[in-house]
């Protein structure tokens, strides 16, 4: 029981990160920009956010510092796909280039250094009920504030008037600019909010996960994080399905490694990322609910004047 | 992925801004360095970008070096290393087994440069390989990690099932059993070289499992700061972990390659370089155990005179009889494996309650 419990605690570390740049990326995409710079977005979030914790002690202000280096590197994409209608997919590679690049000039002081990580929730009482004790009541607030994002977002994408417009201009640019909506200034926060969630995600890394930075600390986290956009055919339900078992299998497959099940550990690395084209598979000749990606993703605007 | 885009910009901007060599430098020898990761990994490549500063720190104005870090192992690395000829570099260190083939392409292309390859085992009559016997530190890590586990579990982080972890492995339990002939040794494959979340991860279900000292064979320190969390026990890689858990790192196994890049360069310089093959341990200071820290003066007696045994030639790691998991002796020429045979290997010793992935 106390390892099952060890178990849980370690998927919910490693799945945060996950879900909260995908909430990001899921607002981005519903809005209808394919952002493919996540993982850079995150990169220079994880430099800058440990930075920040690193010169004021504070893991607040390093998440702070993470939030507003990933909207400004989200700001250069806007820039570019939605200032200057430049192609979506070579500008987002080419942000994951700059952001890793960025990040490892930022961060050449840093590396080395440590700090103390994000504290981790106590309620007394609470925490120390057996079994769910530590795991509902024991975890750090990013943890937290992921769920919170993530339920903030499926009630403002389908229960409110923005939400709505939002998606109108993710499924049909030319429609809801018709109809009055300022398409490019509502990408424009769409854009910003993804790289606020990437940054922050980033931030996650060396401020609770691991606190320390090294150059290219995501290690791909990003990719994942755009992969679970489609897993849960952008939908922010599934989307924490879907980063709860990513995480799952990472450290199932590790678990089972230690306890030695023999099954090659190449197969069981590969695990999540074939169980990704599985659940896809799955969803795609589901006839109900099959895919959903927004009509317009990826698409260029350019309003008529 | 991470690294391909990387070589590749590195390529657009070497091809774009040149790194032409400049006439001012004439007589100056010029030495290249090719790295896989980047310069403040904390381990491996930082450990060569080191001995590249000891190298500029022996020689001053005699030599100028220049690096490309993050340098994919495939066709980029063939690029980087030619252009790092063209810029004029005489002598070419390129410092993962990935870039033997390319190494070795070139080196055949421009006969009159010299070429250093480190971990691999293809050479030429201009291209020396050199390689650190890391598998001695692993020894004297098994010797401590046999004394300090109270439950007779070590935990084991390994990158890749090749030869060199393999050895790292075995020579670690071989280790340990001289002091617990009943130690249990949990291995977990991270499938990654460098992954700071995967490997503490990895380091956590270790713990959870049972394992109270940590030691690994991936690059970042996140297992030694994830034990320290734990107040458990760990061993450093490739550098100096000791900031990460001052109060948990016993040793850790540091990566010296200062000693070998100057006798190079000075080989360089008098006109006397050969190609070589050279495997140095303990003895030639290639490998070197960090302060003995975290752990009772009898064992830290007792992992000095292990090291003082290896380095004087009295022990070895893999001497025979070495026992597979079948319970069959290894063949045996000499009184210990020779290099082929550790080079090569891809079997667990008897003791290992597990199976080499893919076996």
């Amino acid at each position: 029981m106390e390892l099952l419990e060890a178990i849980i605690l370690s998927v919910l570390a490693a799945s945060t990160p996950l879900l909260i740049a995908a909430t990001g990326e899921l607002v981005t995409e519903r809005s209808g920009v394919l952002n493919l710079g996540v993982e850079g977005m995150m990169i220079v979030g994880a430099a800058c956010g440990f930075g920040g914790a690193l010169y004021t002690g504070s893991i607040t202000v390093g998440a702070l510092c993470g939030i507003v280096a990933g909207t400004l590197l989200a700001l250069i994409f806007a820039l570019m796909t939605l200032g200057l209608a430049v192609n979506q997919v070579a500008t987002g590679l080419a942000l994951t280039i700059l952001g890793i690049g960025l990040s490892g000039l930022i961060g050449a002081g840093f590396v080395g250094e440590r700090i103390t990580p994000a504290p981790h929730l106590r309620v007394p009482g609470l925490t120390d009920l057996p079994y769910l004790g530590r795991i509902l009541f024991g975890e750090d607030a990013f943890v937290y504030v992921s769920l919170f994002l993530i339920v903030g977002i499926w009630w403002f994408l389908y229960r409110t008037r923005a939400g709505l417009i939002l998606r109108a201009c993710g499924d049909n640019h030319l429609s809801a600019h018709a109809l009055g909506y300022p398409v490019l200034r509502i990408r424009l926060f769409a854009v910003m909010f993804g790289g606020a969630c990437a940054g922050l995600a980033g931030a996650y890394l060396p401020l609770a996960y691991t606190p320390f930075f090294i150059p290219g600390m995501t290690a791909g986290r990003g990719w994942i994080a755009l992969a679970l956009v489609v897993f849960a055919s952008w939908r922010p339900a599934r989307l924490v399905v879907g980063a709860y078992l990513f995480g799952t299998v990472t450290i199932l497959q590790l678990h089972a490694q230690g306890a030695g099940i023999g099954v090659p550990s190449q197969f069981m690395s590969a695990l999540p990322y074939l169980a990704t084209v599985i659940v896809l598979v799955l969803i795609s000749r589901a006839r109900t609910g099959g895919s959903t990606a927004p009509a317009a993703l990826g698409t260029v605007f350019v309003p008529d004047r | 992925m991470r690294t391909t885009f990387l070589a590749a910009a590195a390529a657009a901007l070497l091809l774009a801004g040149g790194i032409s060599g400049s006439a001012s430098a004439a007589d100056k020898l010029k030495v290249g360095f090719i790295y896989v990761g980047p310069v403040g990994d904390l381990g491996w490549t930082y450990q060569h970008d080191q001995a590249r500063q000891a190298v500029l720190k022996e020689f001053g104005d005699k030599v100028e070096t220049t690096y490309l870090e993050n340098v994919s192992e495939g066709p980029d690395a063939e690029r980087s290393i030619e252009q790092l000829v063209r810029a004029g570099n005489k002598l070419i260190f390129t410092t993962s087994f990935g870039y033997m083939d390319p190494t070795l392409k070139v080196a055949k292309k421009y006969p009159n440069v010299h070429f250093e390859h480190a971990t691999g085992f293809k050479k030429d009559k201009n291209m020396s390989i050199y390689n650190g016997r890391f598998y001695e530190g692993r020894y004297i890590q098994g010797v401590i990690a046999g004394k300090m586990s109270k439950a007779g579990v070590l935990g084991y982080i390994g990158s890749f099932p090749i030869p060199e972890v393999i050895m790292g492995i075995n020579a670690t339990i071989i280790g340990a059993q001289t002091i617990n002939p009943n130690i249990k040794v949990k291995i977990i494959w991270a499938n990654t070289w460098f992954d700071p979340g995967k490997e503490a991860d990895a380091a956590k279900a270790l713990i959870d499992q049972g394992a109270d000292v940590i030691m690994q064979h991936t690059d970042s320190p996140a297992a030694m700061q994830v034990a320290s969390e734990r107040g458990k026990l760990a061993f450093g890689q490739d550098s100096e972990m000791i900031k990460f858990g001052p109060k948990t790192q016993l040793t850790s196994i540091i990566d010296n390659w200062a000693p070998y890049y100057i006798a190079r360069v000075k080989a360089e310089l008098d006109g006397t370089w050969a190609s070589e093959d050279t495997w140095g341990g303990l003895k030639a200071k290639t490998v070197v155990m960090a302060p003995y820290t975290n752990m009772p003066d009898d064992v830290k007696k007792l992992a000095e005179d292990t090291e003082a045994a290896i380095i004087a030639g009295k022990l070895f790691p893999f001497k025979c009889p070495v026992i597979g998991q079948d319970g069959k002796e290894v063949e045996c020429k000499g009184d210990h494996l020779d290099d082929g045979q550790v080079l090569g290997m891809n079997f667990y010793v008897k003791g290992i309650d597990d199976k080499v992935p893919g076996k």
